[in-house]
């Protein structure tokens, strides 16, 4: 038999059927995170801290657990008891912390209790019963006042060794990267920018609030059912927290109501589990949108300054970055991502780019699309934006004279293989839109953007029916169109259509390890190991028609869903049908399946550059995009729908955090607007259509030329908004988000 | 918590009267329903005025005047066939309010009785010179919109008192109204500041004019030198400017969430002059 490893021509790849689970989604039939029900179940509901830093002096939940209705409150002894583990270290512990706090409640909306009662209702209101008493302790939410000498402390110890000496205790990690010269570079240019940029915290805004059913018996084996990104990472975690053998916990991914990086942790999944192995009863967990907003994970807040030096023919001579990232009262915001991503567009011969890692009393930060990478670009594209300006200079030349190609050393450091931002850039050039005229009150912004994407653990199984069609089973639940993706390339390598395969989110018993659906990877690493798998399986096809024919299998290749014969001399049959040889699989050696597992190390960056439009109304302050074009090298687009899906969701959702989406602290640290009516995400009139220009410049590591697309669609937006409203303005934007208040207040500045 | 659908008035106003701790009335529910699930609200007697009979009817009177049922819904406004020709302003403030949805359940009278100085419908009410009749232990008495709200989530009815109709006043010849707020976005969201502009012409001349403010003080204004500032002129660039003047100087807002101090005020004084400009194009017969 014979296989070709990289393949460019194809029959169902880069069509664009209707997706499989499209019908259950839009009957109702598909089940999502609360749709699950189990008897004898409780429902759980949990006590969340009104204040954003306090020491938890003491809770009685004796009137609430004398109700007949409530059946079990757990706090956190409930967790601390860990039967064959010696304690939780390092991300783990910090889990705990935040799905039920220790000591001290770290901010508005941390978990200090539980409830599961007979109904929802009572729960609720068994929560009122529980009495808690706070010592309330000075509290910090912005990331600058974080940092200061001043700043309430709020853990000791939680800094790691790369954090310099003499930094607050709130500052965690410390990240440090570039190369060449940047003084020399400075020296040399002829203009230099140094400007400083705030973003605030938003939300990933998935519209299906955290929800799951958990059953956990006294013996320490249980079921979880849960609206995830990744249900192995849910299973790991949840038995450490609970102190049991992870094999034992059966997680079962439910459809997802997105998550964009949100769902990729745990927050109420433990407590129920808790919940029920005190209950001894199935418990139904369900936030709701203000605890979805308060305790679950917004993107990190930024504070950032960027100095950069050009020539008057638009070479960049040095770029320097510092930038802090606030996420909560836990280490992880990823400022070390932002400094890594911010200058990675640019060949760059002096550059220099520091992170920070801050806590602050506020809910602990979950990866949002590109996590940490949209603010760096804001910052960086806007400073290049008004060296243009200034210098009178094309954006697009000036990004164009500067961009990374094969070869480049990037930023961050590695060298970069094929990528493709210079294609993208060809193309916003050649857009008509970029040559379109403008309005008087309008202005056009441009920026790129750079996300690494990732690999990561994934293991794939496929097995053939005897009616010749397969079931497809991935690790990784399916955020974006997935499914469809997968059995366009099984499709491809079996040769048989793509309603022929049922591709299957299977539950933790049923497949190894699967790396959580994140950075990009499932359409490049569940693809490549369906693609295998596939592959897998064809080479035991070609074995039992090789047996068929009693010729050697080295003397049968697989064309077109079929059996042939590799060449004149291996002998005259007709093509064989994949469904021909599946119909006496059991007689010819038994079932026939296919599988792959690895982790994939050629995820293969991924660059775009977005085209916007903006107008102001100089009398409020108030934005309208009207016109957006997003350019993005998808490597391969599988499914070409769900790629400009992509590009227009990461648009969409750059459009509300540039203009609208911010988290609004008090001076009492409480979160000012946990619902939708005051946490302005744009409304579907709010945007205008959202054109897309897919560029193909193949990934060398995957057999397809797949590169991840979900993520660098985010990047650009926030710097290419800001660049279109300064110039529609006359002044530039250095706060996010450009609201009508800040605008205006602007315009008066001016 | 109990709850009571009276068949009249009268009946409804006894219940409330009668009642302990907190009670509501439940009309569309948009208000009442959502304050109740979030657990901001937990009335002990839920009155639900929407069985009453007449509720839900659109009455033109004989004398041109409008007698809206306190369960009219805003989509039942909006697809009204002659409503929104005399009282295109009231119509759109009520059409703003909200999804599709919601417009199948909320109510001019639950967007008065719920007390937000934001609340759309009502600058439009006041500017239009509104009346509510209002049910009590004593009768029905009627009452201008403008003097029902007291401050956020308060209203001047007591104990026992219903409203129990709105009543617009007959259009007339030569006039127009119309409403416009400010938002962030384009729908879905709430007042950051509202104008209502109500007017009469004679010829090109401003005859009489009623101007009121939403979400720029503790209640909806009606600012009388806001409608001095245009009687008598043809709306020309002065009248705006001067309109624009008294509606900054009405305000008396707050910083919050949604806007600041400076923002509204700014932002009411342009918000008045787009609406006037609206309005006074109505009354002149001219689609706007």
């Amino acid at each position: 038999m014979a296989l070709d490893d990289r393949k460019s021509i194809f029959s169902f790849v880069g069509t664009r059927p209707d997706r499989p689970d499209g019908l259950d989604k839009v009957t109702g039939r598909a089940k999502f995170g609360a749709d699950m029900s189990a008897p004898g179940m409780l429902h759980g509901a949990i006590l969340r801290s009104p204040h954003a830093h306090a020491r938890i002096v003491k809770i009685d939940a004796s009137k609430a657990e004398a109700l007949k209705d409530v059946k079990a409150v757990v706090t956190r002894a409930d967790f601390a008891d860990v039967p064959f583990k010696p304690g939780l270290e390092g991300e783990f512990y910090n889990v705990l912390e935040n799905v039920m706090a220790g000591e001290k409640a770290l901010y508005d909306g941390h978990a200090v209790a539980a409830v599961a009662a007979t109904s929802a209702l009572a729960a609720r209101d068994a929560l009122k019963l529980i009495e808690v008493e706070y010592e309330i302790l000075p509290h910090v939410t912005d990331v600058d006042k974080a940092m200061a000498p001043d700043a309430p402390v709020i853990r000791k110890g939680a800094a790691d060794y790369s954090v310099p000496a003499g930094m607050h205790p709130n500052v965690v990690r410390y990240h440090e990267s570039g190369h060449g010269d940047v003084e020399a570079g400075f020296a040399e240019a002829d203009l230099i920018i140094e400007d400083s940029f705030t973003t605030e915290a938003t939300h990933q805004g998935y519209i299906e609030p955290h929800a799951c059913l958990a059953s956990l018996g006294m013996d320490g084996k249980g079921e979880l059912w849960c609206t995830t990104q990744g249900h192995w990472i849910a299973q790991k975690t949840c038995a450490a927290l609970l102190g049991i053998e992870t094999s034992q916990l059966r997680v079962t991914a439910s459809e997802i109501g997105g998550g964009f990086g949100g769902k990729t942790t745990v927050f109420i999944e433990p407590v129920a589990l808790a919940l029920s192995r005190k209950a001894n009863r199935p418990v139904k967990l369900v936030m709701n949108r203000s605890e979805v907003f308060r305790a679950t994970g917004p993107t990190a807040s930024a504070s950032m300054d960027i100095k950069i030096g050009m020539k008057k023919d638009g070479t960049i001579t040095a770029a320097e970055g510092i930038f802090r990232l606030q996420g909560g009262a836990f280490p992880g915001a990823p400022g070390d991502m932002t400094a890594m991503c911010a200058f990675a567009p640019y060949d760059l011969t002096n550059v220099r780019q520091v992170g920070y890692d801050v806590m602050a009393n506020r809910p602990k930060q979950a990866a949002y699309r590109a996590p940490g990478a949209p603010m760096g670009a804001f910052a960086v594209e806007s400073v290049l934006d008004e060296l243009c300006n200034q210098l009178g200079l094309d954006p697009v030349d000036v990004r164009l004279k500067n961009a990374a190609a094969e070869g480049s050393k990037a930023s961050y450091g590695p060298t970069y293989e094929r990528i493709g931002l210079v294609e993208t850039l060809e193309a916003a050039k050649a857009h008509p839109h970029y040559s379109a005229p403008l309005k008087p009150g309008q202005g056009r912004g441009i920026s790129c953007g750079f996300w690494f994407n990732h690999g990561g653990e994934t293991s794939v199984s496929l097995a053939l029916s005897e009616d010749g069609s397969a079931q497809v089973m991935v690790g990784t639940p399916d955020i974006g169109g997935s499914r469809a993706s997968m059995a366009l390339m099984a499709a491809e390598v079996l040769g048989i259509p793509y309603e022929n395969i049922r591709v299957t989110v299977a539950d933790t018993a049923s497949l190894g390890y699967n790396d959580v659906s994140h950075g990009s990877r499932v359409t490049y690493a569940s693809g490549l190991a369906t693609i295998k798998a596939a592959r897998h399986a064809v080479e035991k096809l070609c074995e039992r028609a090789a047996v068929k024919w009693g010729i050697p299998v080295e003397a049968v290749k697989w064309e077109n869903g079929c059996a042939v014969p590799s060449g004149p001399n291996a002998g005259d049959f007709d093509p064989l049908p994949l469904a021909d040889i599946t119909a006496d699989m059991g007689a010819t050696g038994g079932p026939i399946s296919g599988h792959f597992e690895a982790t994939p190390e050629g995820a293969g960056v991924s660059f775009g550059t977005h085209i916007v439009d903006a107008e102001v109304d100089p009398e409020t302050g108030k934005t309208s995009i009207t016109r957006y074009t997003v350019i993005q090298d998808a490597g391969k687009a599988i499914h070409p729908t769900y790629v400009e899906g992509q590009y227009q969701g990461g648009a969409a959702q750059g459009i509300g955090w540039a203009l609208n989406e911010e988290y609004i602290y008090g001076d009492d640290g409480r979160l000012q607007n946990s619902i939708f009516l005051d946490y302005r995400i744009p409304v579907a009139s709010d945007l205008p259509m959202i054109d897309t220009v897919i560029v193909e410049v193949p990934n060398p590591g995957h057999p397809f030329g797949v590169r991840g697309v979900g993520e660098t669609g985010i990047v650009p937006p926030l710097a290419a908004i800001a660049n279109a409203v300064s110039n529609a303005a006359g002044v530039r934007m250095k706060q996010l988000p450009m609201s009508p208040p800040r605008i205006l207040a602007a315009l008066k500045e001016k | 918590m109990d709850y009571h659908s009276p068949a009249s008035f009268a009946e409804a106003s006894a219940l409330a009267e009668n009642a302990t701790g907190i009670t509501r009335f439940l009309a569309g529910g948009t208000d009442v329903l959502v304050q109740l699930r979030s657990e901001l609200v937990t009335p002990d007697t839920l009155i639900d005025i929407k069985k009453i009979d007449g509720v839900h009817d659109v009455t033109r009177n004989a004398d041109g005047s409008w007698t809206l049922g306190v369960a009219v819904t805003g989509a039942e406004m909006s697809e009204h066939p002659e409503l929104g020709r005399d009282w295109p302003g009231v119509v759109e403030a009520m059409d703003l309010i909200g999804s599709t949805q919601v417009q199948g359940r909320a109510t001019l009278t639950g967007n008065l009785c719920n007390g937000s100085p934001a609340a759309d419908s009502v600058p439009a009410m006041v500017a239009a010179g509104v009346t509510l009749s209002v049910t009590g232990p004593g009768g029905t008495r009627e009452v201008a919109v403008e003097d029902i709200p007291t401050g956020p989530g308060r209203t001047s009815l007591v104990r026992g008192e219903v409203i129990s109709a709105v009543n617009i006043p007959a259009r007339g010849e030569n006039g127009g109204d119309a409403y416009q707020r400010f938002i962030p976005r384009t729908e879905m969201d709430i007042a950051v500041v509202g104008v209502g502009v109500n007017l009469r012409l004679d010829g090109d001349t401003i005859a009489e004019a009623r101007v009121s403010l939403g979400a720029v003080a503790p209640t909806v204004l009606l600012v009388k030198d806001a409608a001095r500032a245009i009687v008598g002129t043809a709306l020309d660039d002065a009248a705006l400017e001067a309109l624009a003047a008294a509606a900054s100087a009405a305000c008396n807002p707050i910083d919050d969430k949604r806007g600041t101090i400076e923002f509204r005020t700014e932002v009411a004084g342009v918000l008045a002059k787009r609406t006037a400009k609206v309005a006074y194009a109505r009354a002149k017969g001219e689609q706007a």
